[in-house]
This record gives C-alpha cells, structure tokens and sequence, in this order.
C-alpha cells in the first residue's frame, strides 16, 4: 500500500470512527430514555447525547490539536539557540522531501526524548519534539525523527488520530455519567416486571456497552495506532533514504527508559516512543501489544535494518 | 444501431483524450514546481556562500586560492544557463565548498568560532535541501515520463507535443567515481 492509498484510508476511517461514535453516543441516550425519559414526553437525553456527540467531534476536530499543544506546554521554537534553529532546519529539509507545507514547530522543555505531530491535515499541522531529543540525537537521526513524523502528517494519520483522541476522551465522560446515572436509579419505575425478555437483553447490552466502551475505545486507539507506526517508519526511511539512521535513533530513545512526564497518556499514540517509559519496547507478546500504542521498538529497528539490508 | 455504437465510441476516445490530457497536465505542473524549488534552495546557497567567505576569510589567509575557487564557483553556477550546464556548474561548487568545509577543520579558532559554525549549519541544510528538492523533482519528473511512455498514454503523447523532463542527475565525474576500497592491511 503506498502512501496516497494510505492518506485515503485515514480520511475515510476518520468518517467512519465519527459516524459509529454519534450512533453510539444515540445508543447510550436511548438508553437513558428509557430508564428515566419517560415522563418527560421528549427523548430528552437522546437529544442530549447527540449533541454531546457532534459538538464534541467537532470542536475537537477543530482546535484538539491547539487543546494537546497547551496540555503538553509547548512552546515555539527559539531560533537563535543552535539546536532549535538546527532543527528547524531539518523539518524544512524533510518537508522538501516530502513535497508539504511546513508544519508548525514547537518544543517541550522535557529532558527524555520523544517527539509527536498534531492537527487535521498537512496544511494545518503541528510538529512537537522535547528538549531531551534535540540533545540526545545526532543530526541524521533527527532527520529521520522529523521524516517519521512528516509521514504522519502526509499520511493523514495526525487527523484520524486527533478524533480518536477527542472521542476516546468524550466516551470516557459520557460513559461515566451514564453509569452514575444507574445508581440513582428513579424508584418510581421498578415497577416493571412484566418487562419481556426482548427488552431485557437490550438493557444488559446497553449496560454491557457503558461498562465497556471505555476500555474498549482506549484498545481500539492503541490499535489504530500500532497499525500506523511501521508505515510512518517505513515511508519515513524513504523520504531520508536512510533507514539506518531511524533505527540509530530509536535505539536511543529507546535505552532513555525515564518516562516523558509532560506528555500524559490521551497523547501517548501520537509520540515517536512510547511515552509511559518503561513500555518502551521492552515487553513482547500479545498482550503486552494490545495494551500498547505501539510496536516493540526491537521489531521496529530490526524492520528498519533490514530495510537496510543488513540482515 | 451501428451509428450509435461508433457516437458511444466516439465519446469514450473524446473522455479518455481529456482525462489524459489533464492527468499529464497535472504532472507537468508538479515536475516545473519542483524545478523551482530546486532552483530557490540554489539561490539560498548563492546568497549565503559570500558570508561564509568573509567570516573564514582572515583565518585562512593561506587559502586564498580555495577561497577564489569557492567564489568562482558560485558566480559561474548563477550565470549558468540550462539544465545540463546548471547542473554541472552546481555540482563544481559543491565540490569546492566540501573542499573548504574540509580544511576548516584545519583551523581550531574557525571551528569554535559561533558564526562559522552557524553558517557551517545553515550551509550543509541547504545542500540537504538541495539534495531533497533533486530528489522530489526526479521522483516527480519521472512519474511524469512513465505517464508518458506507458500504453496506451503514448498514442497521444505525440498529438498533445509533450516532451520527457530532464532527471537531474549528477554529472561530476569526482561524484560517480565508485569509492576505492582498499582491502590491505597497513
């Protein structure tokens, strides 16, 4: 799959992710309804839900990535300190490479490395990187962080992920309030036993789905994730053609276990590393992958070097 | 019956000429794009390339013929004109400049000074874009030869007057020399 066949996919995946998370969000307020809307005579908390659904998509969409630059403190570059200026340059260098408009640059002041790019398409885009990168790699190796995440940007993934950010985050909410919701339960409607069993499994399934959509929404982020990160390393490898010098910088980043504290974990999918620290590429298996925002760094630098013919 | 079929026809080959046509179209304009950013990131190394001179220049009095190469190198490649000659002319002064960068390394008060080590950097990003912008052109450009020369494309080719874009390539005879491995033990 090259990289144009992927940007389309993303831009439909966003569309699909927003058009399920609406119809969820209509499942939850149904629900309530039912439980208490009765009297009411509207469906009030369906009107609610949806609402809650399309604003919250929306804004996010809109300004989720000015929300996790200020969340993150993330502040313009300095161009008159050498290494910011140097840095600027590369990320000028690798957007000639790669044929986009210049993203917007910032830096985190965090020592352990990482790096992350935001927004909701080339045009509009935000390339972040902490202090502790820009002193940790050589010049190479920076250019080939800045290529990774360039192909984030051109890919579009920045955009499929800044919604599943914002509507991982907003389930989380909703599916709380819903749940506090049952402990108040009204009494004046328990009453209902000659409830048929039709009705019965859509109320376990709906408490099911507001138990579980959390959990299951912060998997399927981390699952969408994942997916991204060998094809960012690997188109990343083809704007520098150097894969070596990814695979030189990961190992890096990689042997800086110290978790990066100024980026919390509704972020954590957009990083070059895995920002938990310790997770870092350091556990394998299934389920250590399902539980994680991305591949083990091991597998990564072996792909990469053997992209580079050298096993 | 048989009318309509060759008007059905007739439409296909008229839709299938204007499809072709702007899909060249299309990649045409991308490749000239892409020849300009070659071109901008030439003139930012021309116009930062008599700074670089001026601040070496009273370290490296006994280098002064470098010095003159450098600069003579820089005025024949703004005066070049045509892709051939611009690419070769390009390719001498990338020549000269790594000769320089190689005997400032000779120079520890050169080495340490903030501005050389500054222009040093703003330079080698420079032959970085360079080397990008050639890489995007050709990538492009060749995309738009093959558009050409691939069937059934290049029936039309010929109707609408495109020509094939010249591929930047590197023409310094120093640059293509395949690296001498020397597998002696000293």
């Amino acid at each position: 799959m090259n990289i144009y066949e992927q940007a389309g996919r993303n831009q439909r995946w966003s569309l699909v992710l927003i058009t399920i998370f609406i119809l969820f969000f209509l499942f939850i307020g149904i629900g309530l309804d039912h439980y208490y809307g009765a009297g009411l005579g509207v469906p009030f908390f369906t009107v609610i839900a949806f609402l809650v659904a399309v604003i919250s998509s929306y804004s996010g969409y809109l300004y989720g990535d000015k929300l996790i630059l200020s969340s993150t403190h993330a502040r313009e570059l300095d161009l008159n300190d050498p290494k910011q200026k140097q840095w600027q340059n590369v990320v000028e260098e690798i957007s000639i490479a790669a044929g986009i408009p210049l993203p917007k640059t910032y830096i985190i002041d965090d020592p352990d490395p990482n790096a992350f790019a935001t927004g909701r398409s080339p045009k509009n885009s935000s390339l972040v990187v902490t202090r502790g990168l820009l002193d940790t790699l050589a010049r190479d190796e920076l250019q080939a962080v800045a290529a990774h995440e360039m192909s984030h940007i051109r890919n579009f993934d920045i955009r499929l992920m800044l919604v599943v950010a914002v509507l991982v985050g907003s389930v989380a909410l909703v599916c709380d309030w819903a749940s506090r919701g049952l402990f108040f339960r009204d009494n004046r409607r328990s009453d209902r036993r000659g409830e048929s069993s039709v009705t019965l499994i859509i109320l376990m399934t709906w408490l099911i789905t507001v138990v579980l959509a959390p959990v299951l929404s912060q998997l399927m982020a981390m699952f969408v994730s994942r997916q991204r990160e060998y094809l960012a390393d690997a188109s990343g490898a083809e704007l520098t053609r150097n894969p070596l010098a990814l695979a030189k910088a990961l190992k890096k980043i990689s042997s800086r276990v110290g978790p990066t504290r100024s980026i919390n974990q509704g972020t954590a999918h957009l990083c070059i590393s895995d920002p938990k620290g310790e997770l870092a590429g350091a556990k394998e298996g299934w389920l250590a992958d399902l539980f994680a925002t991305h591949p083990p760094i091991k597998k990564r630098i072996q792909v990469l070097e053997e992209m580079a013919y050298l096993k | 019956m048989f009318g309509w079929i060759i008007l059905a026809l007739a439409v296909l080959l008229i839709l299938w000429l204007i499809a072709t046509y702007n899909g060249l179209i299309l990649l045409k304009n991308q490749s000239l794009n892409g020849w300009k950013q070659i071109d901008i990131q030439l003139k930012r190394r021309h116009d930062l390339i008599p700074n670089l001179v001026e601040t070496v220049k009273g370290a490296m009095n006994f280098e002064q013929t470098t010095l003159t190469k450098v600069i003579e190198a820089r005025n024949k490649a703004i005066a070049a004109q045509g892709i051939a000659d611009k690419a070769e002319q390009e390719n001498i002064l990338t020549g000269a400049l790594r000769q320089l960068f190689a005997l400032v390394e000779n120079y520890p008060n050169l080495k340490s000074n903030e501005n050389v080590s500054r222009l040093q950097e703003e330079l080698s990003s420079t032959e970085n874009r360079i080397g990008f912008a050639r890489q995007f052109y050709n990538d492009i450009a060749t995309k738009f030869n093959t558009a050409q020369q691939t069937f059934p494309t290049n029936l039309a080719v010929n109707a609408f007057g495109f020509k094939p874009a010249d591929l930047f390539e590197i023409l310094d005879a120093s640059e293509k020399e395949v690296p001498k491995v020397d597998l002696s033990l000293k």
